[in-house]
């Protein structure tokens, strides 16, 4: 049977530490990124509360968020055009760890929202949308997928608060019918 | 692109070699590459001298906390005064490293390539995961605080809602790879277990759970790659790449419909046009998808056309993908069962379809008789799907 | 089957680009390259090739970023982790597998944006090197330029005319952020960074974005009509940066085998005579008398030619027209890519006030940089 030779020496993590020669450093890279033309607009709309995409002038879909060019068309975008901010949740999780897989004590709701836009068919398979955190749903909503197609609304933080970032908005809440 | 009659030199695999796949290797990145470079170079018969060309796959530095790792790496795979390059397509890369070697033989321009994949994830402390908190966009993700996890969670969740499967549907797949990696003396999470072990698993990012994914691993794997010339030479079972794709989705992840991998299904017409394979789901007699998460296997079978959009679910609960089912699916144990060092994977999957056409693979070798075979891999942003087709 | 590059285009060359981010930046330059080479990249190219690498992005995978700022979205786009003209030479393959016609390159480099940048050049050495503590990461550089000079029996004032000749030329280059009016007196008098480097003599860091688009001979004709050609490519890694002490100190061995292998493919005996001038690694001064030696561009007397005038734009044989690296800045994996392109405006005669006079073949050869021991070299022609 193939392969008949695995080389190679398994060590237990408990183990690790008492081995000669183990180096342990922290990388340090650290960087300052221009967010660049199209962000830096967007995100100084999240700031005054308004989510901006811009207007393929090609396929005339609105772009959130928003890029200097369309990349299916491959074209400059033109106008800024702002969404209402509504839209309806795509698909959404609960997760119970954090950034380093350490358990969070309190699980957290996450979704894709498939935000209202001009320019896309119903039920397209690209659509405008955002990545946020899901407020106001339960565990239970994820698990049952009665979250799914869910409409929601951002929820914003006070003027005051507001940095010019992705958590200017709070999360995303659903709208009360 | 154009079918493979215009291709110059037809381009073979005669040699592949694996470590062993594990939690934490003794062995540093560059002794791993080492060792599953020579033992493909001794399955092949071959001796470094032999190579023209070095094609090396690994994925984030970040894992190592060593910039431009290609160039770390390039003794261990043999890169003495030859050329060497690495090729990085996230989770991609393992299935990329033989497409890359393709051209490297057939342009001509080399007639034998070592393609090696090597990955060390236990460097990364207290846990890899943290590693991929910088593969996030800084401006729209990283002030989320996401885990990785999170969106291929998100990409499950919707491929349940969309094809209606079921957790139990799809733990199913984790069972099948666990069971077959019993048999592969490389394997590191090998197990007989039951979708009830799966279900009861510590709930991570539901409905993912620690059962649904594949562990973290070091290892490395590689191949050895001719043009006809050398493979007719070299062995009388030479294993021929057919066919290359790969695709690339845009990175906006969080602007398509996750319930179908479109970047998979692309790379797959590109392979399969190149391979002359119309119609994959009749032609293609063992595969072996991308599986680091269970759903995972699914939705790649689907976007390899092997089954049709949702029907994937229902075959694997009738037993068409097992080892003795009509289509075998990750008769190695795929990244589930064997292990999961991201590019070293990759090139386990296509060292299996190696091993299984030359039936070889012993305990692993599918019952039916097979003839073309496909593995693909997936990576970046559920962005990026890289295929090869191969045949007897 | 020859394989032509039908366009390049580029957005940047300066210190610091802050208005735009690395992908408005490729944008901006891809744009350029596909109206130069009259290439619709939805539809006429076959595949595109990024070259980047992690930590200089600062992002852990940044392939996922590749595909959408140069029209690469949903087609074939790959990363290769190297310098820009080894890309170039995965898509000569590619082109000659007979499998591709149209194939981009794409590198970028916003060194601006990094603000450790002497510790990501640290993550590049081999963890127990690390443990050494060296101060300055380019250490391998001085012990190099060291040995070179040993060997050639090349002088401080060798290294310092380099500096020179480049600096000064760069002044009449508009994409040269780094050239300056220097003397040799001022370049000899300055405190070594790293002995016997010089400041003059170690290469700045420039942002730029550069994208250069190649097809096969049989379907060039159909985009533009300023082809150069890519007679042959090669690269060549000498030792993996974990064993650097098995270099074979002041000589560059991967550019010897980079070069061979180059030559090989584009018929090249005698380089000095079948080609018109060079574009060769300067980003430190040395490099540039070791690199013409590797490329066999003046035999074991470089130096005696440099101080002959022999590598002037004037010259028998003009060396770095463009002003080389000194001057232009290391654009990070986009380096061999700058001077790539800088050899091409050259034979397509638009390279404004370097331009030299009836040039038709050259020769672009770069390195990787320190910790590296990796280098391409290629050969490319006009008709």
């Amino acid at each position: 049977m193939k392969p008949e030779r695995t080389p190679g020496r398994y060590i237990r993590e408990e183990d690790l530490r008492r081995l000669p020669g183990v180096i342990e450093y922290k990388p340090v890279a650290r960087y300052s990124y221009s967010a660049g033309q199209a962000l830096s607009e967007f995100l100084r709309g999240l700031k005054e509360g308004r989510i901006l995409g811009k207007l393929c002038p090609s396929c005339r879909r609105v772009l959130v968020p928003p890029r200097v060019y369309c990349e299916f068309c491959f074209i400059h975008t033109t106008e800024w055009v702002e969404v209402p901010g509504t839209g309806v949740v795509e698909t959404a999780v609960v997760s119970y760890i954090g950034t380093a897989r350490e358990r969070l004590e309190k699980p957290e709701i996450i979704g894709v929202i498939r935000l209202d836009a001009p320019g896309y068919r119903e039920g397209s398979f690209d659509f405008a949308g955002l990545f946020h955190r899901l407020c106001g749903v339960t565990e239970d909503d994820v698990k049952s997928g009665r979250v799914i197609g869910m409409r929601v609304r951002p929820r914003w933080r006070p003027p005051e608060e507001r940095r010019g970032s992705m958590l200017d908005i709070e999360c995303f809440e659903p709208v009360q019918p | 692109m154009k079918p493979n009659i215009f291709v110059k030199d037809k381009v073979a695999i005669v040699g592949a070699g694996l470590t062993l796949f594990r939690r934490r290797l003794l062995e540093t990145p560059r002794e791993l590459a080492w060792e599953a470079a020579r033992e493909a170079l001794n399955s092949a018969g071959l001796t470094l001298k032999d190579i023209d060309c070095i094609v090396v796959g690994s994925a984030p530095d970040a894992f190592d906390g060593i910039h431009m790792k290609g160039e770390y790496l390039a003794d261990g795979s043999g890169g003495f005064n030859k050329p060497l390059v690495r090729v990085f397509v996230g989770g991609g890369t393992g299935v990329m490293v033989p497409a890359v070697a393709w051209w490297h033989v057939a342009s001509g321009l080399c007639k034998t390539v070592l393609a090696v994949g090597e990955e060390k994830m236990s460097h990364a402390y207290p846990h890899p995961q943290g590693v991929f908190a910088y593969i996030w966009d800084p401006i729209l993700e990283r002030p989320l605080g996401p885990n990785l996890i999170w969106i291929f969670a998100l990409e499950m969740r919707r491929y349940m809602h969309v094809c209606k499967a079921s957790k139990e549907d799809i733990a199913l797949v984790s069972v099948k790879n666990k069971r077959n990696a019993l048999d592969h003396p490389a394997a590191q999470a090998a197990a007989n277990i039951t979708v009830d072990d799966v279900l009861k698993s510590e709930v991570l990012v539901w409905p993912v759970q620690l059962l649904d994914i594949s562990p973290v691993s070091d290892g490395a794997a590689a191949l050895v790659l001719a043009s006809e010339s050398v493979a007719r030479r070299v062995t009388d079972t030479p294993v021929w790449v057919e066919g290359i794709g790969v695709t690339t989705d845009n990175t906006h992840w969080f602007n398509r419909d996750l319930a179908y991998p479109r970047y998979l299904e692309y790379a797959a017409r590109m392979a399969y046009k190149m391979a002359g394979i119309e119609r994959p789901w009749k032609e293609i007699d063992v595969a072996e998808p991308y599986d680091p998460f269970d759903y995972k296997e699914l939705h790649h079978i689907e976007g390899l056309m092997l089954a049709r959009r949702c029907e994937a679910p229902k075959l694997l609960r009738e037993g068409y993908f097992d080892r003795s089912g009509e289509l075998p699916t990750s008769p190695s144990g795929g990244l589930l069962g064997v292990g999961n060092p991201i590019a070293a994977a990759g090139v386990m999957k296509v060292a299996e379809l190696f091993w299984q056409l030359r039936y070889e693979a012993g305990a692993r070798q599918v019952k039916k008789p097979v003839h073309k075979a496909v593995a693909n891999a997936w990576g970046d942003l559920m962005q990026v799907g890289t295929v090869v087709v191969l045949s007897t | 089957m020859r394989v032509a590059v039908v366009g390049v285009g580029w957005y940047g060359f300066k210190p610091v680009v802050p208005e735009l981010s690395f992908r408005e930046m490729m944008f901006e330059a891809a744009v350029r390259a596909y109206e130069d080479a009259g290439v619709d990249p939805r539809r006429d190219v076959d595949a595109f090739i990024s070259c980047q690498e992690d930590f200089w992005e600062g992002v852990a995978i940044s392939n996922e970023f590749a595909p959408e700022p140069i029209g690469g979205a949903l087609r074939p786009t790959i990363t290769i982790t190297g310098d820009g003209l080894q890309c170039v030479g995965q898509a000569y393959m590619m082109v000659r597998s007979g499998a591709f016609k149209v194939v981009v390159v794409e590198a970028h480099a916003k060194p601006s944006s990094i603000v450790t940048l002497q510790e990501v050049y640290e993550l590049s050495l081999d963890p127990f090197i690390r443990t050494l503590k060296i101060p300055n990461p380019l250490f391998q550089a001085g012990l190099d330029a060291v040995a070179y000079m040993r060997r050639s029996g090349a002088s401080r004032e060798h290294l310092a005319m380099v500096a020179v000749k480049n600096k000064t030329r760069g002044l009449l280059n508009p994409r040269a952020s780094y050239s300056a009016k220097v003397t040799l007196d001022e370049v000899l008098n300055s405190k070594p960074v790293v002995y016997p480097l010089t400041r003059y003599e170690i290469a700045g860091f420039t942002d730029v974005a550069i994208n250069v688009v190649l097809a096969s001979e049989d379907v060039a004709r159909r985009f533009g009509d300023k082809h150069v050609w890519i007679d042959g490519v090669w690269w060549a890694t000498e030792v993996g940066t974990g064993v650097i002490e098995w270099h074979e100190w002041g000589r560059m061995p991967s550019m010897k085998t980079a070069a061979l292998g180059a030559y090989k493919l584009a018929g090249i005996e005698d380089p000095l005579r079948q080609t018109d001038f060079a574009e060769v690694e300067d980003r430190f001064s040395y490099m540039e008398l070791l690199a013409l030696e590797e490329l066999g561009l003046g035999g074991d007397g470089v130096h005696r030619l440099l101080e002959q005038g022999y590598y002037n734009p004037g010259g028998g044989y003009p060396v770095n027209p463009s002003g080389g690296s000194l001057s232009i800045g290391v654009t990070l994996e986009a380096t061999g890519l700058s001077r790539l392109l800088e050899a091409i405006l050259q034979l397509r005669g638009e390279a404004g006030g370097v331009q030299l006079k009836d040039v038709r073949r050259a020769i672009v050869a770069s390195w990787r940089g320190p910790p590296t021991y990796t280098s391409a070299v290629a050969v490319v022609s006009k008709d």
